[in-house]
């Protein structure tokens, strides 16, 4: 009973989180780009005269959405132009069960696993689940009547296999070096240290594969500099005949995705949860310096590592967002067939022949 | 336009997006200290944001800037205006509309009995000033907000511009 009400806390707590987090990238998407373009961005949402730095823009946009009238164009599949939204959602959500956000910790005699599940294909699923979400998209493009709308869902539909294969390529090197697919197993080998002194972190040992997954990674979220199956303003993409909160789910899922991507890279390039030279009773420095802490405490230090690396990587990828310009698509097609692709397979190769040459 | 031929480097993309990445993100980080600086209360930085947060913030008008149209008054209140439709003749968008009456003093002979400016057709583009003989009308008063419910409230009479 103890143990499913710990469980069951777990996934409230990862859901919270998650939907936090989403909603606060709204916030910050309006607020970074502001700042990086010498503006203010939105700052007029108020309750009783506070303004919270526009904060309660998320509040307002969230009663707008859900108020605003629910247009449905005249399909063949009313059931399924509603479920589209929704399931681009679920996916996205359900890829952060495998995810480890700390280590294992003791809690009023109970050992508790800060993960929801520790698959042991963990990274298999993450993927999986990322794949299915393309079931949205090309729905959404399909029940939506809309000429247009579907060849949005063609477009994100072959943009997302296309990259979905690199993404597999890059993180091949990764599974290599640390002969695991577990990611909380990954995360746990990046706390070794190589020659004593560097934290053996995924973009130390995988540098490229780390650039190219980013890429591939924000090509598979649909976002600028490769939101062609979006493209709101100029060539119409598949969420086109969605209003009020169907489509402000499927807003909402780019922003879950750009969480999971940057939970994804944490884990996998930069250490999760791992904090450099932080063993479980407390820091051990390369020169022998031992500074002792107590287990909660170094618990609390790498979730909330965890949490700020991920913060990072969403400033890092809404950067990109705001800084890129949108590629056309046969750029697209080329940068992922021609370019990411068979680089990822040299990475592949030269990760083989130096773990080959290192055992 | 002859453009140039990206160099190897350049057509790689990939450094020139970090050029990019590097740019927008020194915006962002020098924005963000003027931002964080002046909430503590040091004032003399410099803004971090170009932004005029209108209805609270006002730019201020160039001295040549031209605004909503007004009547000058002689000494005694009554329009200066002696309704020689000079205006009325210069204005390209035609929305001026001057109807004559005789002025009691024989030195004035004329003064206008209605002087309409329709601003929802007006241009402003200035020539019934320059073409104004007295120094009459004028677009120096730096009112810039003109809006109404309906195209007749648009329609400013002499009253309301002599104001």
């Amino acid at each position: 009973m103890i143990t499913l009400s710990i469980e069951l806390a777990k996934v409230l707590l990862v859901l919270v989180g998650v939907m936090t987090l989403a909603a606060i990238l709204t916030w910050m998407e309006r607020k970074q780009s502001a700042v990086m373009q010498d503006r203010i961005g939105a700052n007029r949402a108020s309750i009783l005269g506070f303004r919270a730095y526009g904060l309660f823009q998320i509040l307002a946009d969230g009663i707008k959405m859900f108020v605003k009238e629910d247009f449905s164009p005249q399909t063949e599949h009313p059931f399924l132009h509603t479920l589209a939204p929704f399931l681009s959602g679920f996916f996205a959500l359900i890829g952060f069960a495998a995810i480890p956000f700390g280590n294992t910790v003791s809690l009023f005699g109970h050992d508790i696993r800060l993960q929801i599940i520790d698959l042991n294909v963990g990274i298999l699923y993450v993927f999986a689940a990322m794949s299915l979400g393309i079931y949205g998209v090309v729905l959404a493009g399909w029940t939506s009547n809309n000429n247009y709308a579907f060849l949005g869902g063609m477009r994100g539909s072959s943009q997302m296999f296309s990259y979905e294969i690199t993404i597999g390529a890059t993180i091949l090197g990764i599974l290599m070096i640390f002969e695991s697919m577990s990611l909380q197993t990954i995360v746990q080998k990046q706390g070794e240290l190589i020659w004593g002194f560097i934290p053996k972190w995924g973009i130390v040992v995988q540098p490229l594969g780390c650039l190219l997954f980013l890429v591939a990674g924000i090509a598979e979220t649909k976002r600028i500099p490769f939101d062609l199956p979006e493209g709101e303003s100029e060539i119409i993409g598949y969420f086109v005949e969605y209003s009020s909160m169907k489509f402000g789910v499927f807003m909402l899922t780019d922003f879950i995705e750009t969480a999971l991507i940057a939970a994804l890279v944490t884990t996998l390039f930069f250490g999760g949860w791992q904090v450099p030279y932080l063993m479980g009773d407390g820091f051990l420095l390369p020169g022998g310096f031992h500074f002792a802490l107590g287990g909660l405490t170094v618990s609390i230090l790498q979730v909330s590592a965890y949490g700020l690396k991920v913060l990072i990587l969403c400033w890092f990828l809404l950067l990109v967002r705001w800084t890129l310009p949108r590629f056309r698509y046969d750029q697209l097609m080329r940068l992922g067939w021609k370019m990411v692709f068979p680089l990822s397979l040299v990475n592949l190769l030269v990760t083989s022949l130096v773990v080959l040459w290192v055992h | 336009m002859n453009s140039r031929d990206l160099s190897f480097a350049e057509r790689l993309y990939i450094f020139e997006a970090f050029k990019g990445l590097w740019l927008t993100s020194r915006h962002f980080f020098s924005n963000m200290k003027k931002h964080i600086l002046r909430q503590l209360g040091f004032r003399h930085i410099g803004k971090g944001a170009v932004t005029i947060q209108y209805p609270e913030e006002r730019r201020q008008l160039s001295a040549r800037y031209r605004s909503r149209h007004r009547l000058t008054k002689r000494q005694d209140g009554s329009p200066r205006c002696v309704a020689c439709m000079m205006c009325e003749t210069a204005c390209p968008a035609r929305c001026i509309y001057i109807v004559a009456g005789e002025h009691p003093d024989p030195n004035i002979e004329k003064y206008p009995i209605r002087f309409d400016i329709d601003l929802g057709v007006c241009v402003f583009c200035g020539f019934c000033v320059e073409a104004c003989l007295e120094d009459v009308i004028r677009m120096d008063i730096g009112i810039i907000e003109i809006a109404a419910y309906s195209r007749k409230e648009m329609i400013y009479h002499i009253e309301d511009l002599l104001q």
